[in-house]
């Protein structure tokens, strides 16, 4: 089953949603920095969180012009390991595995 | 027209089953789940196992939806493996409710090993009664690996893979459980698992068989009209309507019909 539109057609229907995505995600990054700032933390680019690390490589793989970027960025964020890990420490998960695993 | 396969109504008001029927849902299916809050003892179960046998059943029907069931305890209740084990002592004697399609939504949530030894019980449960399986596969981080555990766990016990439905696909994971001969059905939530432009995305990436879309609604961030809103996706895009009922009522009705026991009363 193909996509029955046309890439201008694509562009048409989803541009502004996803614009939308894009200015919220850098309003995200220059909040963070500013609290980080604030903190005396590094800022996003820098930071030891897990999930700032993960967020920044998920960006750049966005622009590496390869196919699936959905599919890479969830490979990316994800546990590789494959054996069962001894007690569940919690019930949530974060959102992505620490990036030094791999 | 469409089938919600996967909801947990007990979380849902009765206007949201009016707003579902008027949206089109003529069934619906209920795994048993994570309350929010862990249950102190089995009982806790037993009401829970009531209410999805009994009460839910009889509200859906004021709006002319069937309502099914799946039973288990959820692999978030699984770490303690005494109670685990109380529940599934009390599983048989429900397994005659005229509405009750297999065992379900059982998997991992963290990856750990008493929630796989509770995994291969509950499998060995559906395997000593031929029953089909629904399967939840962990969040995030958590899900490829996860995946691939549950996979190999219903392998091993010689389980036919076209009655089980894993679910919680996302991009990561789809090709291997299709590849894998398991069915596999893709969730619509707001902030994790698919939205409904990305569902659409993966039919068109890995086509239509076995797969299908569900709402997942329950008491978290979440939308008991998910499904109309994923027709609608295709449609919008030019998908013709006979593809738009087979992800949204054939491929359940196909699926869910190896029970025996499901019907959308048509």
């Amino acid at each position: 089953m193909s996509i029955p539109l046309k890439a201008r057609e694509v562009a048409d229907r989803y541009f502004l949603e996803h614009r939308a995505k894009v200015l919220d995600l850098a309003a995200f990054l220059d909040r963070y920095d500013r609290a980080a700032q604030a903190d005396g933390q590094p800022a996003s680019d820098r930071s030891d969180d897990v999930r700032l690390r993960a967020m920044t490589a998920a960006l750049r793989l966005l622009i590496d012009g390869k196919p699936e970027r959905a599919r890479r960025v969830l490979e990316l964020w994800s546990d590789h390991s494959t054996e069962p890990i001894e007690r569940a420490p919690m019930k949530g998960a974060i959102g992505a595995a620490p990036l030094q695993d791999r | 027209m469409y089938i919600d396969p996967h909801i947990h109504m007990v979380s849902r008001t009765t206007d949201d089953y009016r707003q579902m029927a008027l949206a089109g849902c003529v069934a619906i299916t209920e795994p048993a789940f994570w309350a929010g809050y862990d249950r102190s003892s089995a009982q806790g179960f037993v009401d829970y196992f009531r209410l999805l046998t009994d009460t839910e059943p009889r509200r859906a029907a004021q709006f002319g939806i069937r309502h099914h069931t799946w039973l288990c305890i959820n692999p978030k209740e699984s770490e303690d493996i005494g109670l685990a084990r109380e529940v599934l002592a009390e599983i048989p004697s429900f397994l005659d409710r005229p509405n009750v399609l297999g065992i379900g939504e059982i998997g991992l949530n963290k990856n750990s090993r008493n929630e796989l030894i509770v995994l291969h019980e509950h499998i060995a449960l559906a395997a000593k009664h031929q029953l089909m399986i629904l399967v939840h596969t962990p969040h995030l981080e958590d899900k490829l690996k996860g995946t691939r555990l549950i996979m190999d766990a219903i392998r091993e016990h010689g389980i036919d893979p076209g009655r089980v439905l894993i679910d919680h696909v996302e991009e990561h994971t789809v090709g291997e459980v299709l590849r894998r001969e398991f069915w596999a059905g893709m969730t619509l939530y707001p902030d994790t698992k698919c939205t409904p432009q990305r569902a659409v995305d993966i039919f068109e990436m890995h086509g239509t068989d076995r797969l299908w879309i569900n709402s997942a609604a329950d008491w978290g961030v979440s939308d008991p009209l998910a499904v109309p809103k994923c027709q609608q996706e295709m449609r919008g895009r030019g998908h013709l309507e006979v593809a738009v009922r087979k992800v949204s009522f054939e491929n359940p009705l196909r699926f869910l019909s190896q029970s025996g026991r499901f019907s959308t009363g048509r």
